[in-house]
């Protein structure tokens, strides 16, 4: 159980589209899910009212029956995704059910702080660029985290935010926590100065 | 003389361990971690298998709110989960703060509450400290002067393990608002409405803080609510800068320093302000006389509408969308629309001065045949302060419940949670998409509205219910 899964820093893979703006992590995963103490296995729960009924059979309208799973571990989201609650839940269902990196044209704040350090790749672009993709469903994409730029079939390059430190951690999977501990001296001088 | 800072950067230059590089963040010391039961399991997990011990116990702060049953204990002592999972994790906690030695408000202490209750009225919160919670209304505790955010469990298990957060330094948004609030218009109607000014996204990578006349004549209680729904834009924090109003709350709490420490104290949190000269990366101004009542009409906070006034017409997928989730139709009013259920409690409108506002109109007052009203203090110390003034036998003889402190139907984890379909006018901070059940329709409003609301079993403007009873309804 890794702080975060290290990352070859290049993800090859179709796109899923969620055109919906303003998508909380409530709906990433419902509160009902939230009893538990662990972090894992949590892919059955992620979308679970997007995609079941009442009675836990699957809903027929759902856009999640067509995801392929395998295949399409992009997904393409509105604006402001993951807003609301501060629950890491939501990356790690995500990443459990199979995403590995989101597009948005924008990510809310503590959604994408949770998203790093568990290896969930945020990828904020302008909107042109997810209304391409919107226009374009299971759509063929390279993000390289290392260059921090998103090849896009047809559409070309375009690039991404992404903090140095937190695409060198991705990169070569280390860990933030180890960092913070390598400046012990540093945390008890100033806990000597209080 | 030193360059003029706002409030923030007093704070966040107070707590800087090691300075942000070009290519590290900030390493930032945090004053204080609050914990509760839902994201904190596996934060402690992390820390055993890494065989790290927690750095500060005394810098942390534990209770229960979230899995924890509303309603009263057998007698026996037996209390009602709503899963085993829920008692478990419950469980957990209390085992948990034991094996590391932080202080727990649990089922026997008489402060247990609501974690954002809780830590102020224990004194805990304090301005010029950092606060962080695996909560993302933590941003409640910035009422104070302090600096409180929301973090996910890996930053919960960094500060048990170190104390200290990764931090980039966020962008500041001042939020002005001057003049005198009208009738009936409270802290829950401003920040609605700045929600609504904002957007839903609006204060994305910036922390908030709020000041003008308007903020400076709000009671600690108030800017409290306000602040609590700073994350409801996007901010991760809000804050106002203390003044008497927050030094006469905290003195004699049982965490606040006390004797000459607590003049040295104040001393020191006076000079906790934004300087003249110093700005904000942004500034927005609202005028206190356009906010009226406000409650949402859809799906999320920033959907705010005055509470006499018409939902959204126009065009688009958010728009339609949300309107067939609240089976509204565009340009129609929403006060006359049924409501099935109201939620009096939550982070943001669970204090005795909510209770009371809430009290104010339903006494001597029924509530409408059918509807279910629940009435949820927001801690022990709370909901015995309300016992005291006969609060409870108010909201009991309209025909409310009155239940134990918790998050309850804020956040329905605990089996606080209404039927599918339901209109529930709600004190809470949230009105996402089944937030409160299955296809529930979440209207948030403050407590009068609430309160008035249950009164008609519609969604009611609370201005006709004011006391002493006006008798010009405003339109």
């Amino acid at each position: 159980m890794n702080e975060q899964n290290s990352n070859t820093g290049v993800i090859e893979s179709r796109t899923f589209n969620l055109p919906v703006d303003n998508i909380d992590t409530d709906q990433i995963i419902p509160a009902q899910f939230l009893t538990t103490t662990e972090r894992e296995g949590l892919g059955r729960f992620c979308f679970h009212a997007w995609r079941y009924n009442d009675d836990g059979t699957p809903k027929s309208s759902s856009p999640l029956r067509s995801h392929d799973r395998l295949t399409q571990q992009v997904l393409v989201a509105g604006s402001n995704f993951g807003c609301g609650s501060s629950r890491e839940h939501a990356p790690w269902s995500l990443l459990d059910y199979g995403f590995r990196a989101v597009v948005s044209s924008r990510f809310a704040d503590i959604f994408r702080s949770n998203a790093l350090k568990n290896g969930l790749l945020p990828v904020q672009v302008d909107e042109a660029v997810v209304d391409f993709l919107f226009d374009h469903p299971d759509h063929a994409v390279r993000i390289d985290i290392g260059s921090r730029t998103a090849d896009i079939q047809n559409y070309g390059q375009v690039d991404f935010p992404l903090e140095p430190f937190s695409a060198y951690c991705l990169t070569r999977g280390i860990d933030q926590l180890e960092f913070i501990l390598q400046h012990r001296n540093d945390i008890q001088a100033y806990e000597d100065r209080l | 003389m030193t360059r003029p800072s706002t409030l923030f950067e007093k704070i966040w230059q107070r707590h800087v361990v090691r300075q942000e590089t070009a290519d590290t963040p900030a390493i930032l010391y945090i004053d204080l971690q609050l914990l509760h039961e839902v994201t904190s399991p596996q934060a402690f997990d992390e820390l055993k298998r890494r065989g790290l011990q927690v750095r500060r116990p005394d810098r942390c702060l534990a209770t229960i709110d979230h899995s924890t049953p509303t309603t009263p204990p057998d007698a026996d002592g037996t209390r009602h989960y709503v899963t085993e999972q829920a008692k478990a994790q419950v469980d957990r906690l209390h085992a948990n703060c034991a094996g590391h030695g932080i202080e727990l408000h649990g089922w026997d202490s008489p402060h247990r509450g609501i974690v954002h209750v809780m830590g102020p009225e224990l004194g805990a919160t304090q301005p010029g400290m950092t606060i962080v919670c695996g909560d993302s209304h933590t941003a409640t505790h910035g009422a104070f002067g302090a600096l409180a955010f929301g973090i996910g469990t890996t930053e919960v298990g960094h500060v048990l393990a170190t104390q200290c957060l990764l931090q980039t330094k966020p962008k500041t948004l001042g939020i002005r608002i001057e003049g005198e609030l009208g009738p009936a218009v409270t802290a829950k109607d401003v920040i609605l409405h700045v929600i609504g000014v904002l957007g839903v996204g609006g204060g994305t990578g910036s922390v908030i803080e709020y000041f003008g006349s308007t903020v400076r004549a709000m009671d600690m209680e108030s800017r409290m609510t306000m602040c609590n729904m700073s994350i409801e834009c996007g901010a991760r924090a809000g804050m106002v800068a203390p003044d008497q109003a927050t030094f006469d709350y905290l003195q004699d709490r049982p965490l606040a320093p006390q004797g000459e420490d607590w003049t040295q104290a104040v001393e020191d949190w006076k000079t906790l302000s934004t300087d003249a000269g110093a700005s904000h990366d942004r500034l927005v101004e609202i005028d206190a006389a356009d906010i009226r009542p406000s409650v949402t009409w859809g799906t999320n906070p920033g959907m705010v509408i005055a509470v006499d006034g018409r939902v959204p017409d126009r065009d688009g997928a958010a728009t339609r969308e949300a309107l067939e989730y609240m089976q509204l139709r565009g340009g129609a009013r929403l006060a006359g629309e049924p409501v099935n259920v109201v939620f009096i409690g939550s982070c943001t409108n669970s204090r005795l001065t909510d209770l009371r506002a809430a009290a104010s109109v339903l006494e001597g007052q029924q509530v409408a045949n059918g509807i279910r009203v629940l009435v949820v203090p927001g801690s022990e110390a709370t909901r015995r302060a309300a016992e005291a003034e006969g609060l409870d036998r108010i909201f009991l003889a309209a025909g409310a419940e009155w239940r134990e402190p918790g998050c309850s139907m804020c956040i329905a984890m605990n089996g606080d949670i209404a039927r599918p379909g339901d209109l529930v006018v709600s004190t809470s901070n949230r009105n996402f998409k089944g937030r409160q059940g299955r296809a529930v329709r979440t209207v948030l409003a403050s407590p009068l509205t609430a309160a008035a609301s249950a009164i008609t079993g519609r969604v009611t403007d609370p201005r006709g219910f004011l006391e002493p009873r006006q008798g010009a309804m405003q339109a």
